[in-house]
C-alpha cells in the first residue's frame, strides 16, 4: 500500500519543490558577488580606516591602536582652515553651477527644439578629454598677460575681487578665484545633467496654464517651473558640492599654498607626509562632515519644498 | 524697444550659451594648444603653429605607454563593474529579499562618498593587507566606484521594462533560459550599454583613487599630472583632442544608427 502511495507523490515532489527552492535563491546569489566586492573595498576599508584613525606609532616601529581620539583633536585644531576653505570653495562652486547651470538646462529642456541633442551632446563631450588637461588648459585662459585678465583689470573686476580676498593684484591664477573657476568648470554637468532630466519631465500645459491665468513668465517661473525642478535642484547641488568639497585637484593645479583644501592636506599626509593616523581622521571627519550636512539637506528640501 | 522685449524674451537662451561657452572653452585651448610649439617645457603660452606633436604623438617618454595602461585598466574594469552591476541591478528589480534596505544604501553611499575618503580608506586596507601596490590594485578599486554608476543605469532600464513581454515568451513555451536571452536581454541592452559607457569613462578618467592606490605604476591621468610638476608635453594636447573627436563621432554615429532604426520600425 504504501508504496502505491508513495509513487505518484515523488514526482509531484520533484517538480514543485526545487524550482521553487533555487527561485528563492536566485536574488541571493545575483547579489553575492557585487555586494561582496562593495563591502570587502567599500565598507571594510571604512573600518580600517577607522581604526588607523585612533592608531600612535611611527613608519618604522609600526601602529598599534591605542584608542588615542587626540588625533581629532589636533587635526582639526591644524587643519580648521582648509577644512573651512573647502566649505566655502565647494559652496561658491555650486551656487555658479546652479546660476550657470540652470539656464543652459532650461534652454535645452524648453528652447533647443531640434538642437536639444547636439546642445546635450556639447555639455557631455568635456567628459571625453582627460579632465586633468582641460583644469591645465584654464591655466592658460587665466594666464597674467592672457584677454581674461586684462579685460577683467580693464573693467576694474579684478580690484573688486582683491578686496574681497578673492584674487590678488593682478593675478587670478594662484588665487581663491581660480579655484573657484576650476571647480565650477569641472563639477558644471553633474549640476546640468539632473537638471535638464527633471525640467524636461514637466508638462509644457502647466506652463500654458499659467500664462492662461495671467501669470507673466517670470511669475511662472517662480511658482511653476522652478518648484517643480527642485528634485534636479537637490540632485544636483549635492553632485556637485560633494565631489567639489573632497577635491584637491583644482587646488593644486590652479591655486597655491594658500588655497589648499583638506582634500590636499590628507592626500600629502597619506602619500609624502605618510603620517597615516592623521590622514585617517580627516578623511573621518571630511566624511561624517558630508554625510551630516547632505542627510541635512535631503530632509529639508525633503520636507519643505519637494512636497 | 524691439530690442529690448527681444533681449527679455531671449535672455535665457543668451545666458544658456555663454555656459555652453565656459563649458567648451578648455577644450577649444586643448585643441589650438596641440598645434603650439612652446619655448620651455610649459606648453601654456602660445608661441608658433607646428605640426610636430600630431606627426609624432607618442614622442615622448612613457606617455603612450600609460595610456594603454589605462585602456586596459578600463577595459577590464568596465567588463567587471557591468557584469556585477547587470546581476544586482536584476535582483533589485526583479525579486524580493531581505535586508533590502541595507543593499540599496551599500550601493548608493559609494557615489554620495567623496572619493579621497575612499582613496585613502582603500589605501589603508592595501597598507594593512601587505598587498602590492600596482595593475589590481587600481582594477579592484576602479570596479569598486564603477559599480554604483552601472546598478543605477541597469535598474532604471529594468524598471521601466513591461513585465508582459516575458509572460508572454514564457506562454509561448520559452524556457526560462531562453526567455532571458531572447527577450530580457535585448530589452535590457541600452540599460547595460549606457551603465558599461559610463564605467569605462570614470574608470579610464579616473585620477584621486587612482593617485592613491597605483603604487609607482603610472596610468594616463597621473602621467598628465606628472607632467603638471615636470613640464607639459604637447603630445597631451594631442591626445585629448583625439579622444574629443573619436568620442563625439561615436556619438554622432550611434544617433544616426538609431534615427536610421526608429524610420526604419
Amino acid at each position: 500500500m504504501t508504496t502505491v502511495t508513495d509513487i505518484p507523490a515523488a514526482p509531484a515532489v520533484k517538480t514543485a519543490r526545487p524550482p521553487r527552492k533555487r527561485g528563492r535563491l536566485v536574488p541571493y546569489w545575483l547579489l553575492l558577488p557585487g555586494l561582496l566586492w562593495l563591502v570587502v573595498f567599500f565598507a571594510l576599508p571604512m573600518v580600517y580606516q577607522a581604526s588607523t584613525s585612533i592608531q600612535t606609532g611611527s613608519l618604522e616601529d609600526g601602529f598599534k591602536v591605542t584608542w588615542h581620539f587626540a588625533t581629532y583633536w589636533d587635526a582639526l585644531g591644524d587643519y580648521w582652515p582648509q577644512f573651512l576653505r573647502s566649505v566655502l570653495y565647494a559652496g561658491a562652486a555650486t551656487i555658479l553651477c546652479l546660476a550657470l547651470g540652470y539656464p543652459l538646462a532650461y534652454l535645452i529642456a524648453f528652447r533647443a527644439g531640434r538642437w536639444r541633442n547636439v546642445v546635450l551632446i556639447l555639455v557631455i563631450a568635456p567628459f571625453f578629454t582627460s579632465f586633468l588637461i582641460r583644469t591645465l588648459a584654464w591655466k592658460t585662459i587665466l594666464s597674467d598677460s592672457g584677454p581674461v585678465v586684462s579685460t577683467l583689470n580693464t573693467l576694474h573686476i579684478l580690484d573688486v575681487t582683491s578686496w574681497i580676498g578673492m584674487t590678488d593684484g593682478d593675478r587670478v591664477l594662484a588665487t581663491p578665484l581660480a579655484v573657484i573657476c576650476g571647480l565650477t568648470y569641472n563639477f558644471l554637468p553633474f549640476m546640468i545633467l539632473p537638471l535638464y532630466t527633471s525640467l524636461e519631465r514637466i508638462d509644457g500645459r502647466l506652463h500654458e496654464a499659467a500664462g492662461d491665468l495671467y501669470a507673466t513668465p517670470a511669475t511662472t517661473f517662480r511658482k511653476v517651473t522652478f518648484p517643480l525642478s527642485m528634485p534636479g535642484v537637490v540632485s544636483g547641488t549635492l553632485l556637485t558640492f560633494i565631489p567639489a568639497a573632497g577635491d584637491y585637484v583644482n587646488a593644486d593645479l590652479l591655486g597655491s599654498t594658500d588655497t589648499r583644501m583638506v582634500g590636499n592636506v590628507i592626500q600629502t599626509q597619506f602619500l609624502r607626509i605618510l603620517d597615516y593616523p592623521t590622514a585617517a581622521a580627516l578623511s573621518f571627519i571630511l566624511m561624517a562632515a558630508i554625510l551630516i550636512m547632505v542627510t541635512v539637506y535631503i530632509r529639508r528640501s525633503g520636507t519643505e519644498d519637494l512636497v | 524697444m524691439p530690442f529690448v522685449r527681444w533681449l527679455r524674451r531671449n535672455l535665457v537662451v543668451i545666458a544658456g550659451l555663454v555656459t555652453l561657452g565656459y563649458l567648451l572653452l578648455p577644450n577649444v585651448v586643448v585643441t589650438v594648444f596641440s598645434f603650439n610649439k612652446p619655448k620651455g617645457r610649459f606648453n601654456y603660452e602660445w608661441q608658433q603653429f607646428s605640426l610636430d606633436a600630431w606627426t609624432n604623438p607618442c614622442g615622448v617618454a612613457d606617455m603612450c605607454g600609460s595610456l594603454s595602461l589605462s585602456l586596459q585598466i578600463a577595459l577590464w574594469a568596465t567588463i567587471g563593474a557591468t557584469v556585477l552591476g547587470t546581476m544586482i541591478a536584476f535582483a533589485l528589480v526583479r525579486y524580493r529579499f531581505r535586508a533590502r534596505g541595507a543593499v540599496n544604501s551599500l550601493i548608493f553611499l559609494p557615489m554620495a562618498m567623496p572619493e579621497v575618503v575612499m582613496a585613502a580608506s582603500l589605501l589603508t586596507l592595501f597598507l594593512n593587507m601587505g598587498a602590492q601596490l600596482g595593475f589590481w590594485t587600481i582594477l579592484i578599486a576602479h570596479i569598486m566606484f564603477c559599480l554604483s554608476f552601472v546598478v543605477t543605469a541597469v535598474k532604471a532600464r529594468v524598471m521601466s521594462m513591461d513585465p508582459r513581454l516575458e509572460q508572454a515568451a514564457q506562454d509561448l513555451y520559452a524556457g526560462p533560459v531562453q526567455t532571458f536571452v531572447r527577450v530580457t536581454l535585448p530589452i535590457a541592452a541600452p540599460g547595460i550599454a549606457a551603465g558599461a559607457l559610463l564605467a569605462f569613462a570614470l574608470s579610464f578618467d579616473d585620477f584621486i583613487i587612482t593617485n592613491f592606490n597605483a603604487g609607482s605604476t603610472v596610468t594616463f591621468p597621473m602621467f598628465v599630472w606628472g607632467s603638471a610638476q615636470r613640464g607639459t608635453p604637447v603630445q597631451i594636447n594631442v591626445i585629448g583632442t583625439a579622444m574629443f573627436i573619436v568620442a563625439v563621432l561615436l556619438v554622432l554615429a550611434a544617433m544616426l544608427v538609431g534615427k536610421r532604426k526608429n524610420k526604419a520600425v
